[in-house]
C-alpha cells in the first residue's frame, strides 16, 4: 500500500515523505535528508562548474573536483588511509604484543616508551590501542559491505520492479525499524558463544540492511523515471541492462554517502555491544572490550578509558567527515 | 481523518505481528528459557521436561506465540520466571523510563531546534562552523563514552550530581541521564533543522513575508521555522520509540531501574516473559508514535490533509 500522504514526488525541496524520517530516525538524520532529495535535483543539466573547463563534466568528476579542494575531505581521508594501514600492518608503529601484560604495572599512567600508560591487567594501552584498529576496521568495513550489497540488491530490485514484492519488501523494513537496534543486538548475540567477530558482523548485517534498502529503492524509484531510462525501454533494452548500465549509475550516490556515514556507526555500535558484554570477547583486541574494561576503572585511571575511546571516536568522525563531504560535492543544491 | 486513522491503525498490524514475533523467534529459539531457571547447573532433564510443560514451550513456536498474544490482549503479560508477574514489573519500570524521555525529548526540543535555527539562520558563519563540529564530535563519541565522562566528572569529580539515581527516580536526577540519552539525537536534530532551514530561507514566501514588512522574529517563527519543522518532527516522533529501547546504556551507566535495566536483567537471565513482554509495549509505543507525527503533519502544513 502506498504511502497515504497526498504528495507529488517530484515537489522543489521534496522528498520529505514520512518513509524519509522513519530512515533519519536511525541515525543520520540530516545526511538522509539531502541524499534522497539529491536525486531529484542531479535530473538537470550538469551545471557548469566554475571551473575554466567549458566542457560539461558528469557528476561524478564534478563531485571529485570540489572534494579535492574540500579540506574536511582531506583530513578524514588521511585519517581513514592511516587507519586502514596501522589495521593491516600495526607493528609499523607499535611493535609489542597487544597480549603481553606484566601485572605489577597495572594502571599505571605514562612512561619512557609507553606513552599511553598500561591498562587493569599491565598490558600497554599504547600498544593495544594500536592494534584494536584492525578489529573495529574490519567490523565496520564487512558490516557496510555486506550491508550494502544486500540492502542495495534487495531495495533497488523492488523499487525497479515494484508491485506486491515491492510493498512486501516495504512492510518487512516496517517490522525491522520497529526493533531497537542495541536490544535486537543483546537478544541475538547473548546466546553466541564464538570469539571471532562474524557473530557481531551477521548480526549488523541483518539488522541494517532495511535501512539502506530503502534509500536504495527511493533513488532508484527517482532514476526509473527519468526520460534516458524510458528511451532506453523505447529501444527494447532489457531488464538488466536498463538496470545495470542506466539507472544504477544515477542511483548509487545516496547509497554510497549514507554507507560511509553508517560505517563509522557500526564501528561505534561494535563498541556499545562490547561494553553491554554481547559483542566481541577477549582474548580479541578491540577498542569496545578496552574502553568495557576500563569503565570499572575509571576513577582510578580514566587514561585507560580515554585512549581507546579517543581512537574509536576519531575513527567513527573520519567516516562521517567523509560522507558528509561526499554529501555535499554530490549535492548540487549546495553548490 | 478518522478514516485515515482507522487505516493507519490496520496497516500497523502486520508491522505489531512481524516485530513481536520476530522478537519471539530470536528469543525462544535462539536461547533455552529452561536454562535460566536451573541457574548455573545443566537441568535435570525430567525437571526441564516437567517445566518445559508447565510453561507450555512443547508446543510448537507458531502455537506458544498465538497464545501468548492471546494473553498479551487479555492483558496477561505471564510471569517472570522468579515468581513476579511481568506486568507489575512494567509498572514500577516504565513510569521512569518515560520521564528519561521525556527529559531527553525535551533537551532534543529546546536545544536541538534553537541551535539549529541559530545556525541555519547564519550559515557559514563561526558560529555555525563550532556547532557543526560539535553536533560531529558529540555524534562520533559512543553515548556510553559520554556518559561514563559525564558521570566522572560531574557526579565525583566536581559533586554537582550523584554519581547514580536512587529507586525514585525524580525528574531531578534524570537531568543528566536525560542529557546523554538525548546527546546523539540532540545532534541530529540540530543538523536537521539547520538544513532544513537553510533550504526553506531562500523560499518565496519568506521572502514575500519579509517583504510584506512583519517583524524578524514573526517571519521566522511563524513562517520559516513552521514549514521547517516537518522533517524534524518525523525524526523526534520516530526517536521516542529508539530512546525507550536504547536507554539500555544510559540506564546501566547511571544504575536506572527502568525499561533498559529490566530487559538487560531479563536478556542476561534468560527470562523470555519479561524480554518479549517489554519489547511488545515498546513495539507498541513505536507505532503510536509514528501515527502520531503523521497526525501532526496535518497540524503543521495545512496543504496535507487526511481524507
Amino acid at each position: 500500500m502506498p504511502e497515504p500522504i497526498p504528495q507529488e514526488p517530484h515537489t522543489a525541496g521534496g522528498g520529505r515523505t514520512p518513509e524519509d524520517g522513519a530512515i533519519a530516525a536511525t541515525g543520520m538524520g540530516g545526511a538522509m535528508d539531502l541524499a534522497t532529495s539529491e536525486g531529484e535535483t542531479l535530473e538537470g543539466p550538469p551545471a557548469a562548474g566554475p571551473g575554466p573547463s567549458a566542457t560539461p563534466r558528469s557528476l561524478w568528476s564534478d563531485a571529485w573536483h570540489d572534494l579535492r579542494r574540500n579540506p574536511v575531505f582531506i583530513i578524514s581521508g588521511l585519517v581513514i588511509v592511516f587507519l586502514v594501514v596501522i589495521s593491516v600492518w600495526p607493528s609499523l608503529i607499535a611493535s609489542g604484543n597487544p597480549l603481553a601484560c606484566d601485572l605489577a604495572k597495572a594502571q599505571e599512567g605514562s612512561q619512557p616508551g609507553h606513552p599511553f600508560g598500561f591498562d587493569g591487567q599491565g598490558c600497554d594501552v599504547y600498544t593495544r590501542t594500536v592494534h584494536g584498529a584492525r578489529t573495529s576496521v574490519t567490523v565496520g568495513v564487512c558490516a557496510t559491505l555486506g550491508v550494502s550489497v544486500l540492502g542495495s540488491v534487495l531495495g533497488g530490485l523492488a523499487g525497479f520492479f515494484g508491485g506486491t514484492p515491492d510493498s512486501f519488501l516495504s512492510r518487512i523494513t516496517d517490522i525491522f525499524f520497529a526493533i531497537p537496534v542495541v536490544l535486537g543486538g543483546l537478544v541475538l548475540l547473548s546466546v553466541v558463544t564464538s570469539n571471532t567477530v562474524w557473530p557481531v558482523i551477521g548480526f549488523m548485517v541483518l539488522l541494517g540492511w532495511p535501512q539502506i534498502s530503502r534509500i536504495a529503492r527511493g533513488s532508484v524509484i527517482t532514476a526509473k523515471q527519468n526520460d534516458y531510462v524510458q528511451a532506453a525501454r523505447a529501444l527494447g533494452a532489457s531488464h538488466s541492462r536498463i538496470l545495470l548500465r542506466h539507472i544504477t549509475p544515477n542511483a548509487v550516490a545516496p547509497v554510497i554517502v549514507v554507507a560511509t556515514i553508517a560505517l563509522g556507526t557500526y564501528i561505534a555500535l561494535e563498541a556499545t555491544l562490547s561494553y553491554l558484554g554481547v559483542g566481541l570477547r577477549p582474548p580479541t583486541v578491540s577498542w569496545g572490550i578496552d574502553i568495557s574494561a576500563a569503565s570499572a576503572y575509571i576513577r582510578n585511571a580514566p587514561h585507560m578509558l580515554l585512549w581507546p575511546a579517543g581512537a574509536l571516536a576519531l575513527t567513527v568522525l573520519a567516516f562521517i567527515m567523509l560522507g558528509d563531504a561526499v554529501r555535499d560535492a554530490l549535492d548540487p543544491k549546495l553548490r | 481523518m478518522g478514516r485515515y486513522v482507522v487505516r493507519r491503525l490496520l496497516q500497523m498490524i502486520p508491522v505489531f505481528v512481524g516485530a513481536t514475533l520476530l522478537i519471539f523467534l530470536m528469543v525462544n529459539v535462539m536461547g533455552d528459557p529452561i536454562a535460566g531457571l536451573c541457574g548455573e547447573r545443566q537441568c535435570d532433564p525430567a525437571t526441564a521436561a516437567q517445566l518445559k510443560r508447565e510453561f507450555g514451550l512443547d508446543k510448537p513456536v507458531w502455537q506458544q506465540y498465538l497464545t501468548y498474544m492471546g494473553n498479551v490482549f487479555t492483558g496477561d503479560f505471564g510471569t517472570a520466571f522468579n515468581g513476579q508477574k511481568v506486568t507489575e514489573l512494567m509498572a514500577t519500570a516504565f513510569p521512569v523510563t518515560i520521564r528519561l524521555t521525556l527529559v531527553a525529548i525535551v533537551f532534543e526540543i529546546v536545544i536541538g531546534v534553537t541551535l539549529g535555527v541559530v545556525t541555519g539562520l547564519r550559515r557559514g558563519r563561526p558560529v555555525d562552523t563550532t556547532v557543526l563540529m560539535f553536533s560531529l564530535v558529540v555524534i562520533s563519541v559512543p553515548v556510553f563514552v559520554t556518559g561514563l565522562l559525564l558521570q566522572l566528572l560531574l557526579g565525583v569529580e566536581w559533586g554537582w550530581i550523584k554519581p547514580s539515581v536512587s529507586t525514585d527516580a525524580t525528574v531531578g536526577e534524570l537531568i543528566v541521564p536525560g542529557l546523554v540519552l538525548a546527546s546523539v539525537s540532540l545532534a541530529y536534530v540540530t543538523r536537521l533543522t539547520r538544513t532544513s532551514i537553510a533550504e526553506n530561507r531562500r523560499s518565496d514566501y519568506v521572502r514575500t513575508a519579509v517583504a510584506k514588512g512583519l517583524p524578524r522574529r514573526r517571519v521566522i517563527v511563524r513562517h520559516l521555522l513552521r514549514n521547517s519543522l516537518i522533517p524534524v518532527v518525523t525524526f523526534i516522533g520516530t526517536d521516542i520509540g529508539a530512546l525507550m529501547g536504547g536507554a539500555i546504556v544510559t540506564e546501566r551507566i547511571f544504575n536506572i531501574h527502568g525499561v533498559g535495566y529490566q530487559l538487560y536483567q531479563g536478556i542476561l537471565r534468560q527470562n523470555t516473559q519479561t524480554v518479549v513482554g517489554f519489547v511488545t509495549v515498546l513495539v507498541l509505543v513505536f507505532l503510536a508514535a509514528n501515527l502520531l507525527v503523521d497526525l501532526l503533519y496535518a497540524v503543521l502544513d495545512p496543504r496535507i490533509r487526511y481524507a
